[in-house]
């Protein structure tokens, strides 16, 4: 994967963009024929930028994340990224033979951090989402949404510039989930990542984001943009979060339902 | 951008908000609900009653039938059915002319040794079919076929190639065990969650360092069934091998324990000889095999305490 780096006139690097996604499409092979899922998605997300990726099932969002994250190949197109992306997925894909302490060791050890620095930094990112004391707890004795951020703290270990979500929050109950906006929220804006992040909940999308993408579905194509301006820290019951949330859904809406007129 | 500002003001200060006192503290109340509260370890009465007990009685019964069956003359013959005493009396024998650890060390020290040989050449091979496509389909099934095959026909031309000694010992346990290791192997490699394999590449793990960190702890509840299969058919064949392939200069094992009691027409000592193979099997598996198991289920959160 290539590292898109622009040089400045003085000499310093300047990063255009965390991720850059030029006229992608991806198709499956199909019980008739190709099957074509991406249709010509361009998409920037600059450095520090929180974008959410909106979409009803079937549009595409974790196929886009996939090739986002080098797990896959796009069919034409052009992804570049700043740097290896870190992916967090639904399930919180922490590994059950190591500590939650180990599992972020793991990301920092693999990314050349050396020995003696990796235990401290560990506890440190362990401390940024808030469970400090949680280092040597097994994967299984740790609830939903604390493995959810011990897969987060996992992820930041990456030290990535940008950070790919797949649904992170949707398995969680809503109190949970309102909880982990909340620190989401607080990292980024602490650490200035990148952040492409995949959901259907519309709320969530707005809850979150400085730019909501909407998708339409079979094939995935970039149906409409939003910019939400509304001041962080916001809760997903703001009046103004809701009002956006009804605009886009009703969006939304429309495009599931060109799926039911042939 | 309007939000750049606001974001660029709030990263230089620590985010300190009603809004986010708020949220920690339902967060620190949510952790300790959720967090499941670990019963200890049950005590030494409970484990007596639930998992040492119930052997023992199966035991006395099966020695009381055993007695009952001499003593109402259901079987006279003592040389079809020694008696429970007799065949004691044969333990304290070998026990107090000081030959019966050395029977037993005889065929331990080989069975080990030929395990470990089994370990060795077994976990390559397993990953490699696991892990390399074309290996798989070229001796994938002839390594699955290999387990049905019983060892005891690998004994007439490992005499013939190697002659009555050590190595045609270790070359029977080794065809007997290392077809169960690598497919052991092999299947606790399919096992793995492709999400774990997901996760690893996304965090660089891929190659020999995926095969490191991910796939083989990954894997490891299967390998280990393998292993512990493994082992019982590295003794079952090192048995069969022994009872065949007697010979004065191998020393006196198990097997040829057993034999000996055949030739010599001595039920009783046929009879120990069963029980200490039986005895070893079950002392293995318990002492080594049985607690890595637990061991490893229960870190991983696996093993449901009934």
């Amino acid at each position: 994967m290539a590292t898109t780096l622009a040089k400045a006139a003085d000499g310093a690097e300047v990063v255009e963009h965390a991720a850059r996604i030029e006229h992608v499409s991806k198709s499956f092979a199909g019980p008739a024929g190709p099957q074509l899922v991406l249709d010509d998605i361009t998409l920037d997300v600059a450095p520090g930028e929180f974008v959410t990726l909106l979409g009803a099932s079937g549009c595409g969002k974790s196929t886009l994340l996939n090739l986002v994250a080098g797990l896959d190949a796009p069919t034409a197109g052009n992804i570049t990224t700043n740097g290896r992306p870190a992916l967090m997925f639904q399930e919180h894909a922490l590994f059950p033979w190591l500590t939650a302490g180990k599992n972020i060791e793991l990301a920092l050890r693999l990314r050349g951090v050396a020995k003696s620095e990796r235990r401290d930094r560990a506890e440190e990112l362990l401390e940024l989402v808030r469970l400090k004391g949680a280092y040597g707890k097994r994967v299984h004795e740790l609830s939903g949404g604390m493995r959810q951020r011990v897969a987060l703290a996992r992820a930041l270990a990456q030290d990535s510039q940008i950070l790919l979500m797949d649904e992170p929050f949707a398995a969680l109950d809503a109190i949970t989930r309102d909880v982990l906006h909340d620190e989401l929220t607080r990292i980024w804006r602490e650490t200035q990542l990148s952040v492409l992040f995949v959901t259907h909940n519309v709320r969530e999308a707005v809850r979150l984001a400085e730019r909501v993408v909407l998708l339409s579905s079979r094939p995935g194509r970039v149906a409409h943009e939003w910019r939400v301006d509304i001041p962080q820290p916001r809760r997903i019951e703001d009046a103004a979060v809701a009002e956006l949330s009804v605009e886009i859904t009703e969006q939304l809406r429309g495009e599931i339902r060109r799926h039911g007129q042939h | 951008m309007a939000s750049t500002e606001t974001k660029a003001d709030a990263a230089d200060q620590p985010v300190k908000d009603s809004t986010g006192g708020d949220m920690a503290g339902l967060e620190a109340g949510l952790d300790a609900l959720e967090t499941t509260a670990h019963s200890g370890r049950p005590g030494f009465r409970q484990t007596f009653v639930e998992k040492i007990l119930p052997p023992l009685v199966a035991i006395a019964l099966v020695l009381v039938v055993w007695q009952a069956l001499i003593s109402f003359k259901v079987v006279t013959d003592p040389s079809k059915l020694p008696s429970p005493s007799d065949v004691w009396g044969e333990v304290k024998n070998a026990w107090l002319e000081g030959t019966l650890l050395g029977y037993i060390w005889t065929s331990v020290s080989r069975g080990l040794v030929g395990f470990l040989f089994a370990l060795v050449i077994g976990t390559p091979l397993g990953l490699l079919v696991a892990r390399v496509k074309f290996v798989r389909a070229a001796i994938g099934p002839i390594l699955s076929g290999l387990q049905s095959l019983p060892s005891v026909a690998w004994v007439p031309p490992a005499v013939i190639w190697l002659g009555l000694n050590n190595s045609m010992m270790f070359a029977v346990i080794l065809l007997g065990a290392v077809p169960s290791i690598a497919n052991g192997l092999v299947s606790g490699v399919d096992q793995v969650p492709p999400l774990f394999l997901r996760a690893g590449r996304t965090m660089g793990a891929t190659g020999l360092r995926g095969t490191w960190h991910i796939v083989m702890p990954a894997a490891l509840p299967g390998y280990l069934a393998g292993l512990k299969q493994g082992w019982a058919f590295s003794w079952r064949s090192l048995m069969a091998a022994e009872i065949i392939a007697s010979s004065p200069d191998l020393g006196i094992g198990l097997g040829q324990l057993l034999e000996n009691g055949r030739t010599a027409s001595s039920m009783s000592m046929v009879f120990l000889a069963i029980f200490l193979i039986l005895f070893v099997g079950i002392a293995i598996d318990l002492l080594i095999f049985s607690p890595l198991e637990r061991w490893v289920l229960r870190s991983r959160g696996l093993l449901v305490k009934s």
